[in-house]
């Protein structure tokens, strides 16, 4: 089986692949990060989705081989020490999350939004969020939690301390 | 590769369509060969009047570019709208014309922009015109387990140029279009010298209008003549009934509706939506 070498959450790992696998099940069954989700499993829903080297990707028609070399970061990457990711509060603290499942995949994309583009209007942030599906809340909640998370980022960055 | 392995290997880009496909059982090839990493084919730049695209160029880095929406505003549109981010993000506009789909956003765009595209084959490269490429519902005249499509290019927009794109689908993203249409128009001293409008999916390919681009040139640019142009476009489109997509006499109707928005847009004559993502 060919070998699989990639950065997942900062750390260089090293995995037997199939040829055809994807990424989200590599990660799922292989390495143990259940925290990425497998909605549709056609790359329609968002819960799967991972970034790789800092692009948003639906991992679960990504194939894992394209990730060879790469920087994968998913859901479990984002805590520092016990501390959540100031999206991950924003979230609990707006009750942005109902059932669960599109949730890590939400978070991620919100991340690469955030990323991007640090400080989103209400448009961006739906535009940024346009490929995840969320059956429960009605997105009302995520677009605020988002938009809570840009604020303490930018309150954080104010103070001198790291944003993301 | 894919001379060691005749007809067994194909190539992958993204992989957002193939994926699936393969899936599904629908791919011959027992070997994929990644484009994705090989040098020089994420260009997007201009050379003596034509726009040139690589073939690793996705819809995200299209919708992105600047010099895109400088000169081909109606491509950064269109591919703007393509699913999602994250597919935006794996997804290239040249695998979305080697799988030759007639809805497809991106593949609209190149048709109004009369496209060409470079395909490479072992022996030899040759330029063809975008309408030549796409054969049929899926069937793209390059065979991907034994050539590939290296480029897109075509004439850069230049002031008197405007273009626009309208899209109708179930939701804002993450959906299929029911219709879709790009328009270039030219206009100078207030009439229409050039007219390309192209509509998906209403045909096996992404199809052209020409009798109603013909009605628009010379004439002076308003209401009634984008009106009539928009009427022919709509009778000469051959859009199927369609579970997904609504009825014929529906998607009919609809031709009409979004080729007039569009060229009422181009023209200066609607408020901009297009460009809203």
């Amino acid at each position: 089986m060919p070998e699989l070498r990639m950065r997942v959450n900062g750390k260089e790992v090293t995995v037997e692949v199939e040829p055809d696998d994807l990424l989200a099940y590599v990660l799922r069954d292989k390495l143990e990060l259940i925290g990425t989700k497998i909605g549709c499993g056609e790359g329609e829903c968002g819960a799967c989705t991972v970034l790789v080297d800092g692009q948003s990707v639906t991992s679960c028609i990504y194939p894992a081989l394209k990730a060879q070399g790469r920087d994968v970061t998913t859901i479990e990457g984002l805590r520092r020490n016990e501390e959540l990711h100031v999206i991950q509060q924003a979230f609990i603290d707006c009750a942005a999350s109902q059932c669960g499942y599109c949730t890590p995949g939400m978070i991620m994309s919100a991340k690469a939004l955030l990323d991007a583009n640090p400080n989103p209007s209400r448009e961006e942030i739906e535009a940024g969020i346009s490929g995840n599906l969320c059956r429960c809340t009605g997105y009302y909640q995520i677009v605020e939690a988002i938009h809570l998370a840009a604020q303490r980022l930018a309150e954080r960055g104010e103070e001198g301390s790291h944003g993301s | 590769m894919l001379a060691e392995r005749r007809g067994r290997a194909r190539i992958i880009a993204g992989g957002t369509d193939l994926v699936l496909q393969s899936q599904q059982g629908k791919i011959q090839a027992t070997t994929l060969v990644d484009i994705t990493r090989i040098p020089g084919l994420d260009f997007i730049e201009e050379r003596e009047g034509y726009i040139y695209l690589g073939a690793q160029v996705t819809h995200a880095q299209i919708a992105a570019s600047p010099l895109i929406r400088a000169k081909g505003d109606v491509l950064a549109m269109a591919c703007g709208s393509v699913g999602g981010p994250q597919i935006r993000n794996m997804g290239t506009l040249v695998g979305n014309v080697v799988n030759a789909l007639p809805a497809a956003d991106g593949a609209v765009a190149l048709f109004a922009l009369d496209a060409e595209t470079e395909v490479a084959s072992l022996s030899a490269r040759r330029w063809l015109p975008i309408a030549e490429v796409y054969q049929n519902v899926g069937v793209c005249v390059v065979d991907p387990s034994a050539e590939m499509i290296t480029a897109l290019r075509f004439p850069a927009l230049q002031p008197r140029h405007k273009g626009a794109f309208q899209r109708l689908a179930p939701r804002r993203s993450l959906a299929l279009p029911i219709l879709n249409t790009a328009v270039v128009v030219g206009v100078q001293e207030g009439r229409f010298t050039e007219a390309r409008i192209a509509i998906g999916p209403v045909a096996p390919t992404p199809f052209r209008a020409k009798e109603a681009e013909d009605v628009l040139i010379g004439q002076c640019v308003g209401g009634a003549v984008i009106k009539r142009a928009a009427e022919l476009a709509a009778a000469a489109a051959q859009p199927r009934d369609s579970v997904l997509r609504g009825s014929k006499e529906y998607r009919k109707a609809l031709v009409e509706v979004l080729v007039r928005r569009a060229l009422a847009e181009a023209a200066g004559l609607w408020p901009r939506t297009s460009g809203g993502k």
